[in-house]
């Protein structure tokens, strides 16, 4: 018996006939729909780098069943630039130099985007080091991702104060 | 992982019906459910999937003065409701000083109090214990560690409660809404959870099929607005449970303390609330010799379970003195940068 499951994933509307209950979209993403951007790291919510935004909130795809999800709009990494154009987080983390095996990387990306979007940190170093609390890098590239999510907030600021 | 039965009522009455059957586990966001059934820690043939639950999700200011949270509400959105986190700070740094964000955003309020406890011997899924599998004795006895009580533990278990959130609801009298195939009831947060006594297993005071609805905090837990701190020591400063931590708020008349509330975290398999030095307390100039003695009293009877973790008497008593220095000094205006940590304290 399969059930079925309404989501809009990056954009796009989709039903899906899942297969089995215990599947964690992280799962759903990487093993059944081809999108592996999102990471598998510890697989228990200790690591981030399976961080998405669900209904626009950053969060662990690999603690969250996909059958209890029916109805929601999932972000990934995958959806985040227009074309060629790279979404402004994306371009800082390039710009800053935000990494170094990569590996984190998309789930850095996501939450600094749910960070962003959330608002309590804005450019405050302190808040912002705490707010990626829950996305470890084992490379420890943590100064240029701090740099990278400061200055794409910044830009942000600049773009509500313009707008 | 067991396979199960995926059930998504609609209403709770058909919540709770499907409740009653057998091995079934009720699911909101899952954040600890679901790691601990990868874990093979608990295994349910049925999941009933209340998130979708009507009526469960809002924060709502009661005629007596009171609030009422939704059991379904998530952490995040509690801690960052502007007139909750001014009426009610403690509560508030707590909810920040716990997990990642990601996991604030998910995880829901009836969900932390329903966590399970973060002793390794528990959740490797192998060691005897005798709240996993009853009778199989403690694998923590005897190599305790950090983590492990220091108060209200038994000989058939020595784990703590690891919530950050309950510690403040305990300090204000928080109570807990129940519903189940008996109807609604309520119980005081301070006896929601059990200690381990000789039934480890019996871990809070639902009833089989019962479910949290809200939690209320009465009209009173107001009045500790302004002097109101929570104070957390753990390994790393940002996502890590606590070692020790302490809830302290007090209300202040003139040059004098009037009443003041004291709780701790990573003491034992509840939040500790210690009334007895809250009433060592009242009527007190605030000072360091009031705390220390109200500190000394809130750890009357404390004992360690090995070498491990003696140190966190003394370290939970200077918690309780730096917790209620700062309670007196004020709530600060915003909760700081680093959430109830020692390190860059308003």
């Amino acid at each position: 018996m399969t059930i079925p499951l309404r989501l809009t994933l990056n954009g796009q509307a989709r039903e899906i006939a899942l297969d089995d209950p215990r599947v964690t979209l992280l799962d759903l993403l990487r093993e059944r729909l081809g999108l592996t951007g999102a990471k598998k790291g510890c697989d228990r919510g200790q690591c981030g780098a399976c961080t998405v935004l669900v209904d626009g909130r950053r969060i662990n795809a690999c603690l969250t069943l996909a059958v209890s999800l029916d109805g929601a709009e999932i972000l990934t990494i995958e959806g985040l630039a227009e074309g060629d154009r790279l979404h402004p987080v994306q371009a800082a983390f390039i710009a800053h130099d935000g990494f170094q095996c990569g590996f984190c990387t998309p789930g850095q990306i996501m939450s600094a985007v749910g960070l962003i979007r959330e608002g309590h940190a804005g450019t405050d170093p302190e808040r912002i080091r705490e707010g990626m609390s829950g996305n470890l890098c084992r490379c420890g590239a943590y100064a240029g991702i701090l740099e990278a999510v400061q200055d794409a907030a910044t830009q942000n600021e600049h773009r509500e104060d313009a707008a | 992982m067991r396979n199960f039965d995926y059930i998504r009522p609609a209403s709770l009455p058909e919540a709770v019906a499907a409740g009653q059957r057998p091995d079934t586990a009720y699911l909101a966001a899952g954040t600890n459910l679901v790691d601990l059934m990868k874990g093979g820690v608990t295994a349910p043939a049925r999941i009933v999937d209340i998130t979708r639950l009507p009526g469960l999700s809002s924060i709502e200011t009661l005629p007596d003065g009171g609030t009422r949270i939704g059991a379904l509400v998530r952490n995040s959105d509690l801690a960052h409701d502007p007139a909750f986190a001014k009426t009610y700070p403690m509560v508030a740094e707590a909810l920040l000083a716990g997990a990642s964000a990601q996991l604030r955003n998910a995880a829901t309020v009836g969900g932390n109090l329903m966590q399970r406890t973060r002793c390794p011997f528990f959740t490797d899924a192998v060691s005897p214990c005798n709240k996993r599998a009853p009778g199989s004795g403690c694998a923590a006895l005897g190599h305790a560690t950090r983590i492990h009580a220091v108060q209200g533990w038994s000989e058939h278990c020595i784990a703590t409660n690891p919530s950050d959130f309950c510690v403040p609801l305990a300090a204000l009298d928080a109570v807990v809404e129940i519903a189940g195939p008996d109807g609604a009831r309520e119980v005081p947060l301070t006896a929601f959870h059990n200690l381990p006594g000789d039934h480890p297993e019996r871990e809070t005071a639902l009833r089989p099929a019962e479910l949290i609805t809200a939690l209320r905090l009465p009209p009173e837990a107001a009045a500790f607005q302004g002097h109101a701190r929570y104070l957390k020591v753990r390994d790393r400063t940002s996502y890590a449970f606590a070692v020790v931590s302490a809830a302290a708020a007090l209300t202040l008349d003139g040059a004098k303390i009037g009443r003041a509330r004291l709780a701790f975290g990573g003491l034992a398999l509840k939040p500790w609330r210690v009334e007895a030095a809250e009433a060592a307390l009242a009527g007190q100039a605030p000072s360091p010799e009031a705390y220390a003695r109200a500190a000394a009293l809130a750890l009357d009877g404390a004992k360690p379970t090995g070498e491990a973790n003696a140190f966190k008497i003394e370290l939970a008593r200077r918690v309780a003195v730096r917790a209620l220095t700062l309670a007196a000094a004020g709530t600060p205006a915003r909760i700081p940068a680093l959430p109830a940590s020692p390190f860059g304290i308003v």
